[in-house]
């Protein structure tokens, strides 16, 4: 375990509303993210990943219920705090985010630096206690700090390598292409000199090429600035090229959290190894893992996975595993692989 | 894998130019899409078309399937051009050559059963007597993995995964000799895909069907397809066998896009990549060779002239002036 994690979240267990009965999206879930550590929440689609990161911003959707666990967020109880607090210093300031989708995330009709400083209007890290209220909304840009804002503002953009910043503020979301979208977007992420930046699947829409650049860039500023950052993807490869510790989940659950390296080499529960080897590579035989995930509206009992799983025995279908494991290699399983089995890559 | 004398599919020279109109409807410039792109595509082989977004692929992968006109070139399919044919005659063509998009499960109507949705090609398609079409959707459907039971059933009664098994089926039906395959795996997740690669394999095998697989995704690309083409702006700039591309790619784009791919237990592309830019917009293509801006070996020949496929009748080609003597960069 991690000695003062920035974020810890324990038992978190969140389920929605919805018109055919209660989906139990997540079921207990553990997860701490280290001060400058790079955190990959990694799972296929509708395991929760988004959830999470959801709920770490506290922009759970209307009908969602927590219904237990705790997100603790350096030194503040999120679940517990009162709603102004949570607004004025944690929700787009100490944690942002970085959508998934850079065509949809900018209003096409505003100029780019249009849409940034209006952030930094409400969000700049100089904002004086005195602006507190609804006075931006009616008033322009407090003279004080608009040359200093522009001026981070364009520093920010030199530093997600965005050719000719002083131009680029004045053009539209139209002229840029999807991977200097994504660098704006993350430019925006850093304006507040956040804590923790919730990364919801970054490279996803991008191409290879693109994708490799984009992480490289989130790789250094991580380095750079000392930001913890957690990563949702479901590709396993973008998991392995920047993050520092990986948790894996199914259906709602955490199943495994581990060091980069231990996870890829030696993953201990039955549906890590099995999603490793259903990768495509060259130097074996690709391998399905059968069956499919389960509704998360009668979800199985205890571990969610035992239906699909061989090694699954009578206790699994009872109550779920408690956690094992050491060196921060922990395995929620009855069964799990031991150390040695390993996969090939 | 058999392989005839003559190509099962023979492209030659095709262009696509979309043009853009302003709001007085006065063209202002043209997107090259596909511009000379020729290929041969034999019996029985999976021929990966890779490349980046904006490259052509779909483009290419509509056109051989009839959805877009080429602007110039020919379609040979088993000796016969179908490059201009009448809607009545490529009717028919569906029978040998279907197009299958990036979700077939999507592609079923809601309100039909599963049955009624298989029988619909073949009532079309064939002059066979409904006992003999529903023995040939009983068929398909259990070698797509599905019970006869399903036959009766809605889309919206079964799970996704099994929509796209009969989304796979329906275009089998007709028993194609070509399938292609836009993007049959984007989106999904690694054991999703997994199931869907396995699935594909095994029809190939048992309808000895011919692929041509469209993705974006070399390290699937690489498991599923005997030969690669990889486009790039509209272009074919490399085509070789599989296992010789990834060992010694040629084409210096290639040789970025391979070391783009995230290899676990590998060195990590965040550590090595270095190709910087992005694809030149392909409505205002540079003077030369299309790759030149972003290129890390360009020179002042690469202005001046393009490059052109070669060495011809070698499996390997590739487009670039200096393919002949770069060092293979190796990868795997």
């Amino acid at each position: 375990m991690i000695a003062d994690p920035l974020l810890a979240i324990s038992d978190l267990a969140i389920a929605f509303r919805t018109g055919h009965g209660v989906a139990r999206v997540l079921d207990g879930v553990n997860l701490s993210v280290g001060r400058g550590r790079i955190m990959g929440l990694v799972g296929e689609s509708g395991c929760g990943k988004t959830t999470l990161a959801r709920a770490v911003l506290s922009v759970l959707a209307p009908n969602a219920l927590i219904e237990g666990g705790t997100i603790h967020f350096g030194g503040l109880d999120l679940l517990a705090l009162p709603r102004a607090r949570l607004e004025t210093e944690v929700k787009g300031r100490r944690i942002t985010f970085v959508p998934q989708d850079p065509y949809g995330a900018f209003n096409p009709l505003f100029r780019v630096g249009d849409q940034m400083m209006e952030v930094m209007k409400w969000k700049s890290p100089r904002r004086q206690p005195y602006e507190r209220g609804f006075g931006p909304l009616l008033t322009r840009f407090p003279r004080a700090r608009y040359k200093t804002d522009r001026e981070a503002l364009i520093a920010l953009l030199n530093e997600v390598q965005i050719p000719d910043p002083e131009r680029a503020l004045a053009k539209l979301p139209g002229a840029f292409s999807g991977g200097q979208r994504q660098r704006l977007l993350i430019a925006m992420a850093l304006m507040t000199n956040p804590d923790l930046i919730i990364a919801d699947e970054p490279t996803t829409a991008l191409d290879v090429t693109i994708q490799a650049q984009i992480l490289k860039l989130l790789k250094r500023l991580a380095r750079e600035r000392g930001v913890s950052i957690l990563l949702t993807t479901h590709d396993l490869g973008t998991a392995y090229e920047i993050c520092d510790e990986v948790t894996v989940m199914y259906a709602g659950q955490d199943v495994e959290t581990a060091p980069v390296a231990a996870f890829f080499t030696h993953p201990r529960h039955p549906y890590t190894a099995r999603l490793l080897e259903s990768l495509p590579s060259p130097n074996r035989e690709i391998k399905e893992i059968g069956g499919e995930v389960p509704s998360l509206l009668a979800p199985p009992q205890g571990c969610r996975f035992h239906p699909r799983c061989e090694r699954a025995s009578p206790e699994c279908t009872a109550s779920r595993p408690a956690k094992s494991g050491t060196g921060g290699h922990i395995v929620r399983c009855f069964h799990p692989l031991t150390m040695a089995a390993e996969v090939a890559p | 894998m058999s392989v005839d004398t003559q190509p099962l599919l023979r492209a030659e020279g095709l262009r696509r130019h979309f043009p853009v109109r302003n709001a007085f409807g006065v063209t202002t410039h043209t997107i090259k899409a596909l511009d000379d792109v020729s290929f041969d595509l034999r019996s029985g082989e999976t021929l990966g078309i890779v490349g980046e977004s904006g490259c052509g692929k779909t483009t290419l992968g509509k056109m051989l399937a009839g959805i877009h006109k080429a602007d110039a070139g020919r379609i040979h399919l088993e000796g016969t051009d179908i490059t201009s044919l009448s809607v009545e005659e490529r009717r028919r063509i569906a029978q040998r050559l279907q197009y299958i998009h990036q979700d077939p499960g999507n592609a079923l109507d809601p309100r039909w059963t599963i049955g009624r949705s298989l029988d619909e090609p073949l009532a079309i398609h064939t002059a066979l007597s409904r006992p003999e079409r529903l023995a040939r959707v009983g068929k398909i459907l259990a070698s797509v993995g599905l019970p006869e039971s399903h036959l009766d059933l809605y889309p919206h009664e079964i799970s996704g995964g099994q929509q796209r098994r009969v989304g796979l089926a329906r275009i089998l039906t007709l028993q194609p000799r070509l399938v292609i395959l836009d993007e049959p795996t984007s989106g999904l997740d690694v054991s999703v895909q997994a199931t869907i690669l396995k699935l594909l394999r095994a029809l190939q095998a048992e309808f000895q069907l011919t692929y041509l697989f469209i993705s974006h995704d070399l390290s699937v690309v690489q498991i599923m397809c005997d030969r690669i083409a990889v486009m790039y702006l509209g272009r074919i700039v490399e085509i070789a066998p599989s296992a010789e591309l990834f060992a010694v790619p040629r084409h210096p784009y290639t040789r970025s896009l391979l070391s783009a791919i995230p290899r676990i237990g590998g060195r990590r592309v965040t550590d090595t990549f270095t190709l910087e830019g992005e694809p030149a917009d392909a409505s205002n293509l540079p003077s030369g060779c299309r790759f030149r801006s972003r290129c890390p070996q360009v020179a002042a020949v690469c202005a001046k002239q393009d490059p052109a496929l070669g060495p011809g009748g070698s499996a390997h080609q590739a487009a670039c002036h200096f393919a002949g003597e770069t060092p293979g960069g190796g990868h795997v």
